[in-house]
Order: C-alpha cells, then sequence, then structure tokens
C-alpha cells in the first residue's frame, strides 16, 4: 500500500482513471496534513492554557458573527475547531493504521498456520473465524471495548483507550486476511517449488516465512486500504458511542459526539465539519481501494 | 437430509454454548458483583453473605451449569444499575427496537429495489451513474453522521419532525407501538431513514448485480426473441427471479440491523435495546451487556441457521455439497 500510495506516476502507467488520482492525492494531502497537525495547526488543542472559555462556542470565521482568529469557529471549551480537527484525524489515522497493522500480523500468521498444515489447525482456526463473522464488527468491538472497561477502572481505561479500539477493531478485522492468506498458501503450498523446498528439509517456519508469504503478500495489501477505511468508520463510530477516546484526546468521533450535544441549539459547526473531513478522509481511501480491488485482484469483489 | 439439519443444529448449539460461555465469563470475572451489589460500608459478613446467597463460593462448573439454566428459564440476573431484571428490562426495550427495524427495512426496500433495476438496466446513463457515486458516498458515510445531518436539516432548521425519542405510543398488551399515533409515526420517521440508508447501498448492488446477472441469461433473450413487451421481459421476467437472493440477504441482515440500530438509537435517543445496551457499556452494568449478547447471538445463530436449512430443502444441489 505504501509503495504505490508514495509513488503517484505508478498510477497513472497502471492506467487508473483521473478520479481514482484525485482521490488517491486527496487522501494522501489529508494524511500528511494530521500526520503534521503539531507543526500546521494554528494552536495546540492539547495544550490547557492555549484556549479560554470566553472564546467558546464562536461560529466560523466566513459567518456573520465569525471571528477571524478562528477559522472554523472553536467547540465548547474555546478550543479552535481547525487544530482540533487536525489532531483529531491524527488520532483517527493512527487507530486505524494500528488496527490494520494489528489485523494484518494476526490474520496472515494464522492464515499461513492455517493453509500450511490444515487438518485439525486449519478446522480450529476457521472455525473461531465463522464464529466471530457471525457478529457484526461493531458489536463485537463494543462488547470489547465494555470488558476493557470493567477491567481497567476509571482513568486507566481513557488511558488505555487507543489500545482497547485497536484491539476491538482488529478481532473482526483479522479474519478477512485468514481467509484470503489461507486460500493463497493451499494453493502456493501445492506447487513444486515448496514440495521441493520440504523435500531438502526446510523448517515449516523458514517455509511459510521465507518461500510462501512474498507470495501470498500482493491481496493482503489489496485488502488493508479498504479496511483501513473500515477501521476509520469503527473507531469514530465507537468514539461517537462514548466509548472511545476522551474528550481531553479526542479523535474526529469523539469531536462529533462533542458536536451532536450542540446540534439542538443550531450550533452546527462543531459536529459538521469534523463530520465533513471523516467523511471525506474515508471516501477518499474507499475510491483508492475499490480500483485497487479490482485492478490486482477482481476475485475480493464478490465479498463485500 | 437429516445428516445436514443435525450438523446444522449442532453447529448452531455449539456457538450458542461458546456465546454463553463468553456471557458467563463476563458475568463471573469481570467486575466483583459483590463489591457492585453491597452498600458501601458493608461489614466483610455482609460481603461473605451475599456471596453465599449469589452461589459465588460454588466450584466454577456448578456456577456455570447454574448460569444456563437459569439462562434457560429465562432469569438473566438484575441489572446493577436499574436494580430491575434484566428479561423485563429487554422486553420492554424490543417492540422500540424492532419497530425502527421493521421500518428500515421496508424503506430500504421500497428504494434499494427500483433504484438496483434503474442501474442495471441503463448501466451508462446519468441516472445510473448518479446513483453509483452516491452509493460509495453512502458507504463512506458513517450513520451518526446521517443521522445528524438529518436533525439538523428535519428537526432543527424546518422543524418539521422531532428528533428524540418514540412520541406517543400505544400500548397492545406488553407491546407499545409507535405505529398508531401521529407523533409516534413522525418519530418513526428520521431514525428509520438513517438505519434504511445503512442498508439502502447493500440492496441496491445486490440487485443491480442480479439483474445484470439475470438479463444475460438465455430465457430472457428468447423472451426477447419472442417479441414480448419489454416492461413484462424486465419485471415480470427478470425482476422475480432477481429478487430471490435479495429476501435472503435482507432476512439475513435484520439481526444485524438489530446490532447496528445501537448508533441509530443513541444519536436519536430512541428508548430501544440498543440504547439500553450503550448505557450498560458505559457504566459496566455486567448482566445486561451478557444477556444482549445472548439475545442478539441467539437471534443470529436462529436466522443463519434456519436460512442453511431452508436452503438445503430448497436446492437440492447444496444438500449434496455439503453431506
Amino acid at each position: 500500500m505504501k509503495t504505490l500510495a508514495a509513488t503517484p506516476g505508478r498510477f497513472i502507467r497502471l492506467g487508473a482513471p483521473i478520479s481514482v488520482i484525485v482521490a488517491a492525492i486527496i487522501a494522501l494531502v489529508l494524511v500528511a496534513c494530521a500526520l503534521l497537525a503539531s507543526w500546521i495547526a494554528p494552536y495546540d488543542p492539547t495544550d490547557l492554557a492555549s484556549f479560554e472559555l470566553i472564546n467558546a462556542e464562536l461560529p466560523p470565521a466566513f459567518t456573520a458573527d465569525g471571528d477571524s482568529r478562528f477559522l472554523l469557529g472553536t467547540d465548547n471549551q474555546g478550543r479552535d475547531l481547525l487544530s482540533a480537527m487536525l489532531y483529531g484525524a491524527r488520532v483517527s489515522i493512527a487507530i486505524g493504521g494500528g488496527a490494520v497493522l494489528l489485523a494484518a500480523t494476526l490474520g496472515v500468521t494464522l492464515g499461513l498456520l492455517a493453509g500450511y498444515f490444515g487438518g485439525r489447525v486449519d478446522a480450529l482456526i476457521m472455525r473461531i473465524a465463522d464464529v466471530i463473522l457471525s457478529f457484526p464488527t461493531i458489536l463485537l468491538a463494543l462488547l470489547v471495548s465494555g470488558i476493557a472497561r470493567a477491567i481497567f477502572p476509571g482513568a486507566a481505561t481513557a488511558e488505555w483507550a487507543p489500545v482497547i479500539l485497536i484491539c476491538a477493531i482488529a478481532i473482526h478485522e483479522w479474519v478477512q486476511y485468514a481467509r484470503t492468506v489461507r486460500a493463497a498458501t493451499m494453493v502456493e503450498t501445492a506447487k513444486d517449488y515448496v514440495r521441493a523446498a520440504k523435500v531438502i528439509g526446510l523448517p515449516p517456519r523458514r517455509i511459510m516465512l521465507r518461500h510462501i508469504l512474498p507470495n501470498v503478500m500482493s491481496p493482503v495489501l489489496v485488502i488493508s486500504t479498504i479496511n483501513l477505511a473500515a477501521a476509520v468508520l469503527t473507531e469514530a463510530t465507537l468514539s461517537f458511542l462514548g466509548v472511545g477516546m476522551p474528550p481531553t484526546y479526542p479523535s474526529l468521533g469523539t469531536l462529533i459526539r462533542i458536536g451532536n450535544e450542540f446540534v439542538f441549539s443550531g450550533i452546527w459547526w462543531i459536529a459538521l465539519f469534523p463530520a465533513l473531513a471523516l467523511v471525506i478522509l474515508v471516501l477518499a481511501v474507499n475510491i483508492v481501494g475499490d480500483w485497487l480491488r479490482d485492478r490486482f485482484n477482481p476475485k475480493l469483489r464478490v465479498k463485500r | 437430509m437429516l445428516k445436514v439439519l443435525l450438523s446444522r443444529l449442532g453447529q448452531a448449539a455449539l456457538v450458542m454454548l461458546v456465546v454463553s460461555a463468553v456471557s458467563f465469563v463476563m458475568f463471573r470475572y469481570v467486575g466483583d458483583p459483590v463489591a457492585t451489589m453491597s452498600r458501601e460500608n458493608a461489614s466483610v459478613e455482609e460481603k461473605a453473605e451475599l456471596r453465599r446467597s449469589l452461589g459465588l463460593d460454588q466450584p466454577l462448573v456448578v456456577q456455570y451449569g447454574r448460569f444456563l439454566g437459569r439462562t434457560l428459564r429465562g432469569d438473566l440476573g438484575i441489572s446493577y444499575r436499574n436494580q430491575r431484571p434484566v428479561t423485563e428490562l429487554i422486553a420492554e426495550r424490543l417492540p422500540a427496537t424492532l419497530e425502527l427495524v421493521i421500518v428500515a427495512t421496508i424503506l430500504s426496500l421500497a428504494l434499494g429495489i427500483p433504484l438496483g433495476v434503474l442501474c442495471a438496466l441503463k448501466p451508462n446513463g446519468i441516472a445510473a451513474r448518479l446513483v453509483q457515486a452516491l452509493s460509495l458516498i453512502g458507504i463512506s458515510t458513517p450513520t451518526f453522521v446521517t443521522g445528524i445531518v438529518l436533525i439538523l436539516v428535519f428537526a432543527v432548521s424546518l422543524g418539521w419532525l422531532p428528533s428524540f425519542g418514540r412520541g406517543q405510543v400505544v400500548d397492545l398488551g406488553w407491546w407499545s407501538t409507535g405505529f398508531l399515533t401521529i407523533s409516534g409515526l413522525k418519530s418513526l420517521l428520521l431514525p428509520g431513514i438513517t438505519l434504511a440508508l445503512y442498508q439502502l447501498t447493500l440492496i441496491m448492488r445486490l440487485v443491480r448485480a442480479e439483474m445484470i446477472d439475470v438479463l444475460s441469461s438465455d430465457y430472457i433473450r428468447f423472451a426477447k426473441a419472442r417479441g414480448l413487451p419489454t416492461r413484462y421481459i424486465h419485471f415480470r421476467l427478470a425482476l422475480r427471479n432477481a429478487l430471490m437472493p435479495v429476501i435472503t440477504v435482507t432476512g439475513l441482515q435484520i439481526g444485524s440491523l438489530i446490532a447496528f440500530a445501537i448508533v441509530t438509537e443513541t444519536v436519536f435517543q430512541w428508548p430501544g435495546m440498543g440504547l439500553l445496551f450503550i448505557q450498560a457499556v458505559s457504566f459496566v452494568d455486567i448482566p445486561v451487556m451478557a444477556a444482549y449478547l445472548l439475545f442478539v447471538g441467539l437471534l443470529f445463530v436462529l436466522i443463519n441457521t434456519v436460512v442453511d436449512i431452508l436452503y438445503a430443502v430448497v436446492d437440492p444441489r447444496l444438500r449434496a455439497r455439503s453431506a
């Protein structure tokens, strides 16, 4: 994913339509802005001294009573909304990326084991996968965070929130990796080069990591793009429901949750701008992901 | 045939056993029920007495057995937060969620089928492209954002529709319905649309794909060659066959819709099971969480098993493959 995204030239050579290139550029710009938040944000929303309650709930600068200091207005505590969004997007992307990384590692490992050894190992792993797949992502994620809340009391919950969120999202997403990698591994295991490697007595670990893994990686990269979009959405949903990132260290979802309380009083910007940023980010990643999937692995299209 | 039936039922029982075990472990090990239920300065003896009366001093297997027994009798414990039986709480909230899910399903079918057909019949038309683009935006927009935007437009700016609660409800025995009053129907509209939009994209894409498949099959080509009217071919011959898988998927999706209603219910403060569950999660109300998990798990397993068995009955090919 990274190598593809980093070189726009390859997109053009691969025959990407203009909409995909635009989406890729938007996604890259958004990710870059989020990563560079501490440099480009006008204020530091994590610094308690930088905002005052006097400035709370100011409308965006371009409206009639806007304040030119705050381009997109301020939130309920007087934080600059644009800065909070930039930092929030960084949290969202970091958690989404972390979840995809964890899910991919877990899924690829289990998929390799299941596909290579078959038999009981395979049956066990795939049964677990079936059970997990029969529940919707959001329910599992809520359960995980609910249990985690009970284990880590009070203040520790907020501290561990990113880790809890990553686990809660990954517990559902690894299944797709495991299924894909298992199927590809079964095909590879039957091929001559793997048989030859077995005959000369290489240990299974080495065969799986050095010989099979490189040949089953391309679908993994394709799945990861779409899963990143899905993970960012799940994180936002959990934070919106109040079981995600705490308001002191908000993600985009937390900001929307805060804003939701003010929607009824006509203060629309606190909820709407973070929501807009979230939708644009996810949409851009989805467009690129959809195209990658069709381009590299049309078979994956069926399951969505 | 019997073999398929038995293996499906066996699988279902296994999944339910796993779910009940998870729910038991939560019940037993996550948080200390004695600490939560006894008063602030209870003495050691009082706590031990409570522990005995709750059966927490028994061996683990006995406790699990008792848990299963109680669950089968419909006794799911008492909510830490509300101090009322969990079964009662869920029964009270069930109608609200089910009515929301029914409205959402009807709306998504009523919109999704025509739009899907439109996209399949004229795949390169402007309308079809627009619908396709909108559906991509639909996938990328989280449900709560849709809900907030709808509230902003129809409740805050225009003031046409209520934005929270169920409005006035009428009690029919233990079932309270919002279908019979005007304020109840109005209240159903925004959350119903919000939940339906989540489902709409899926149905639309499915109808489109199935319709394109059916339209290129032989019997449609022969019908065209016979000179039957286009309208008759498209809607009587093609659509009917394209709808079979759509009905299955819609049925299977009812379980996810109930789970996904959590988000919609939070946005609209809809007093359903989802809101009950999310409040239980934030207050660490374990009995309610465990019961909700059991209930939704049961629903999922039931729906999946029934669909699997029906498939085996209807389609002999599947029977041969899985046996």
